[in-house]
């Protein structure tokens, strides 16, 4: 061939008069079922491993390989940090990237153990396919079945059951048919929209590229082939209604406000009306501008910016959509979470919901059941431990527009944020809005809070102290209340002495009990300052998370946090209630700050040292700060 | 160079007054890749108080900035670029940056490690580790800490070394810059975590998912302008172990019997000229170097002398807060 010629034919292959564009899938299977390998075995033979690469591979399959003499031990490619070459395992996500002159592949490798659950719903958050790889020796194991309902739950549509290692199972046509009955009877109930098995030899090639001539028996495509040829979902969500996420509101002169995100569904043009979906307001769309010049229209996966032809109130956050069919509205909806982090789920604590754009706190109402991964059976349950999964209700402090999951990926799906660690604790799938809740708050009252605030010649607030059994809250508490109604103020003062006995006379020690003995008190409390009082509240509290939760129930500036700060041995000297007493006699168990943590406030509006202080004195600082706030004159 | 002038000048053109219309649509994976981009670019923008885009005036920057300035058409980015200088860049590699971020108007902060420099710190006499050390790593975190960013972009991509393929494409550092591989965020979807405490921060991706091969298709169907020095041409070169450094400047140190030779070469990737190997190559326009790489058997990071004592030296130098 001319030089000319062989030029020609590289650039138009590279071109690719045949790219279908991106195909991401997922390996998943248990421990030894061979992923990396596999993965290892795809870039090799795509030719994508360069000669350095494949001596750096020579050497380290000498040092830490377990595939014998001779051959290259394709997991170490993939196992790329120095913990999981030592172990032996994958600990974590890797992406690899290799293609054909039909697509570009990318793939997340995902780990089979059962603590990295969470792992792998992050690589199949993002995939069309999962492969779902079983030992020929070894059959559908448990992990098998996990990883297939994760891979469905998280909305991959097509699964590929790679029976490997078919080269230690005699190529056994029986053997791989047994297995894939096996697997459909686990499989076929879930909703795939295709289940594609192929008997492989990851290790020796066998279907991956070519064709088996040891299974020739095999009727079906191979790996690659399927790979290439498998369609995505692409058509179908440009098929849907139109969505668009604002991301960023585009402002570089007056002149100018465009609203810049990337079409999630479906497909909007010029012309189209949209309506801004929490706002509930509708214009219609004057231009569609990218940097390549305005657009006639723009599609699902397209990253545009919209202009208007009027001015309405959107910000990020905000849906553009179709308006002949919104997204549901709510602040209460029913969602599936999969549970991320060391430290369990509690219903009532407050976390941070980021959908897209938006962000609100939320918190989980109830958790209807949890759902055994291995059995696909529901069970009952109070709380999430990490990797759990259940479906529960969760009320957000704002009205969140979203879609079901099952039609939306993209606006049907959101985290839980830990708003102290900020670790991800959680992702979840929104099944459906609880309508009927969303419309209960709005009722306006003709006597509010202002009125009653504005009778009474004070700024309602909360009061919240917070620190050790023994620390002195009770008692400055009580000299504040007395200070306050010296000065003709109205108050009320919860403790554990009035709240225990009765309203939270159900509630034990445990930490879903304490998390929901918080919550009552802060709603009572948010009742009481809507009556415009100042209350005092005085309460071990021994998590940030849930004054945090009190805190957001209120308008900001309402909610003053004093720490009231003892040292623990000065706390166990006083001892008024005879508590410490007990609790070192192994009495009293979960007793914070003996064998229960106390976390103390990071930023309280407060810090009062009481072992530095009288009483009277402390008492005294409050009230100043009550000055200061502007909440008593 | 004047035609490199010439060439950036005409596109700092596309990006200011009326968008200039494709002449092709580009590739289906090019543009589905383009827009994975632009989404976290903008994401970065409207979630973090003071960002920054890392610049290392090499094609994977370039496509960085590219991906930017369209990612916020008809605004410019909203945030400066930062280049952390060794001091030993190639000089067209300045003459490039300079004439770019002035042309496009945007803001360019350039750290230079003067304790470093005060130290004499160098290529030649304090070897690659230090050298890289001081005045890369240490830079890089004095840069951080002065201006305070929240986040900072980096053209890193996952298929460059194995302890990339699993970072995030939003990695938290905390307060000291270091990299937890064991306690990284999950990360769904397309959303991110973007929450930091006070002094902690996080590096963004945009390229994880390209490949080298996308970058190179990318620059060529959007027709980026990139440094010369990718293009072959006839330079002056040392064979030093079996490695051709350029004589960019005269405080190359000659060892006792060499002498520059002119060598037709090009560079897969650009640093500090010292440590920089060039190939011997005929690619003197992108096509070429397209051609080229669809033959390539060598991994482009070779070409780089600080990554081959061992496989896991990127992850330990990642941790210690290197991008």
């Amino acid at each position: 061939m001319a030089e000319g010629d062989a030029r020609s034919a590289v650039l138009s292959r590279l071109t690719r008069a045949g790219d279908k564009g991106v195909l991401r899938f997922i390996t998943c299977g248990s421990v030894d079922d061979g992923k990396s390998t596999l993965i290892g075995r795809l870039l090799y033979d795509s030719k994508l491993l360069f000669e350095d690469q494949i001596a750096t591979l020579q050497r380290d399959s000498k040092k830490h390989g377990t595939t014998g003499e001779n051959t290259m031990d394709f997991a170490l490619l993939l196992d790329g940090l120095e913990a999981e070459r030592e172990q032996g395992i994958t600990i974590d996500v890797a992406y690899r990237f290799f293609n054909t002159e039909k697509r570009k592949f990318v793939v997340a490798d995902t780990p089979g153990h059962e603590q990295y659950t969470r792992n792998m719903a992050t690589g199949a958050s993002t995939a069309d396919l999962a492969i779902i790889l079983v030992d020929a020796r070894k059959g559908v194991l448990t992990q098998t079945r996990r990883h297939t309902y994760i891979a469905n739950m998280m909305g991959i549509r097509h699964a590929v059951l790679a029976v490997n290692k078919m080269d230690v199972a005699e190529y056994s046509r029986s053997r791989f048919h047994e297995i894939v009955s096996d697997y459909l009877r686990v499989a076929e109930t879930l909703g795939f929209d295709s289940i594609t098995p192929i008997p492989i030899s990851a290790l020796h090639g066998d279907n991956i590229f070519a064709p088996s001539k040891a299974m020739s028996w095999h009727d079906g495509p191979t790996l690659l082939a399927h790979l290439e040829s498998v369609e995505t979902a692409t058509e179908e969500v440009a098929s849907r209604p139109f969505r668009m996420p604002v991301q960023w509101v585009n402002r570089p002169n007056l002149d100018f406000r465009g609203f810049s995100g990337a079409v999630t569904s479906g497909r909007i043009a010029a012309g189209d009306e949209i309506v801004a979906a929490l706002s509930g307001k509708t214009a219609n769309v004057a231009r569609i501008v990218t940097a390549d010049g305005d657009q006639p229209e723009a599609v699902a996966g397209d990253a545009v910016t919209i202009v208007l032809d009027r001015d309405i109130d959107v910000s990020r956050g905000d849906v553009l959509a179709d308006p002949k069919a919104r997204p549901e509205v709510s602040g209460q909806f029913a969602a599936e979470l999969l549970w991320m982090a060391e430290e369990e789920m509690l219903p009532g604590r407050s976390y941070l919901l980021k959908a897209g754009g938006q962000a609100t706190p939320a918190s989980v109402t109830t958790l209807k059941h949890k759902l055994n991964v291995n059995t696909f059976e529901k069970e009952p349950g109070t709380s999430l431990k990490l990797n759990e999964i259940g479906v529960c209700t969760l009320a957000a402090s704002r009205a969140v527009a979203f879609d079901p999951y099952a039609d939306q990926r993209d606006t049907g799906s959101f985290i839980l944020v830990d708003r102290f660690t900020n670790q991800t604790v959680a992702a979840g799938m929104i099944e459906f809005g609880l309508r009927r809740a969303s419309n209960v708050h709005t009722h306006a009252m003709d006597v509010d809070k202002s009125r009653r605030s504005v009778m009474k010649g004070q700024k309602p607030g909360v009061l919240w102290f917070t620190g050790l059994s023994g620390a002195g809250k009770s008692t400055i508490a009580n000299l504040v209340e007395r200070k306050l109604a010296e000065a003709g103020r109205h108050t009320y003062s919860l403790d554990g002495d009035n709240v225990r006995h009765g309203l939270n006379r159900d509630l034990g020690f445990t930490d879903a009990d304490r998390v929901e003995n918080i919550r009552r008190i802060g709603e009572v409390a948010r009742l009481f300052v809507d009556a415009g009082l100042i209350v005092t509240c005085s309460f071990i509290s021994p998590f940030r998370a849930e004054r945090q939760m009190v805190r957001d129930m209120l308008d900001d500036g309402s909610f003053i946090e004093v720490f009231v700060d003892a040292p623990l041995e000065l706390c166990i000297q006083r001892d008024p209630k005879g508590l410490y007493k007990k609790a070192q006699a192994g009495e009293i168990k979960n007793f914070t700050g003996f064998d229960s943590p106390y976390e103390t406030p990071e930023a309280p509006e407060l810090h009062l040292r009481t072992g530095e202080m009288s009483a009277d004195e402390a008492a005294e600082q409050v009230i100043e700060q009550l000055i200061r706030q502007g909440l008593i004159g | 160079m004047s035609d490199i002038k010439a060439a950036l000048e005409n596109y700092a053109g596309r990006f200011s007054g009326a968008a200039h219309p494709r002449s092709r649509p580009l590739s289906p994976h090019l543009k589905a890749l383009e827009a994975e981009s632009i989404h976290i670019m903008r994401e970065v923008a409207a979630e973090f108080e003071r960002p920054v885009m890392l610049y290392s005036i090499g094609k994977d920057s370039a496509v960085m900035l590219h991906l930017a300035l369209k990612a916020f058409y008809p605004s410019r980015p909203p945030f400066p670029l930062q280049h952390v200088d060794t001091g030993w860049k190639f000089r067209d590699m300045i003459t490039y940056r300079d004439t770019l971020a002035k042309a496009l108007g945007l803001e360019l902060r350039v750290e230079m490690n003067e304790e470093g420099v005060k130290r004499g710190i160098n290529p030649f006499d304090s070897g690659s580790n230090l050298h890289t050390q001081v005045m890369k790593t240490e830079a890089l975190r004095n840069a951080m800490n002065r201006h305070r960013y929240d986040a900072a972009f980096g053209g890193a991509r996952r298929d460059e070394e194995k302890s990339r393929a699993k970072e995030r494409i939003f990695s938290f550092r905390d307060a000291h810059h270091a990299w937890d591989p064991r306690n990284q965020r999950p990360e769904l979807w397309r959303t991110f975590n973007t929450r930091i405490k006070a002094g902690e921060s996080i590096r963004v991706f945009p390229l994880s998912n390209w490949t080298e091969l996308d970058i190179w298709q990318y620059i060529l169907e959007d027709d980026i302008p990139i440094v010369p020095l990718y293009l072959a041409a006839d330079r002056p070169v040392v064979e030093r172990d079996g490695t051709l450094l350029m004589v960019d400047d005269d405080r190359f140190r000659l060892h006792a019997g060499e002498t520059p030779q002119i060598r037709r070469i090009r560079f897969r990737t650009l640093g500090c000229y010292p440590l920089t190997g060039a190939i011997e190559s005929d690619a003197a326009s992108l096509e070429d170097i397209v051609l080229e790489m669809l033959t390539a058997r060598t991994s482009e990071r070779s070409g780089r002398l600080i990554d081959h004592d061992e496989s896991g030296s990127m992850e330990k130098k990642k941790r210690e807060g290197y991008f």
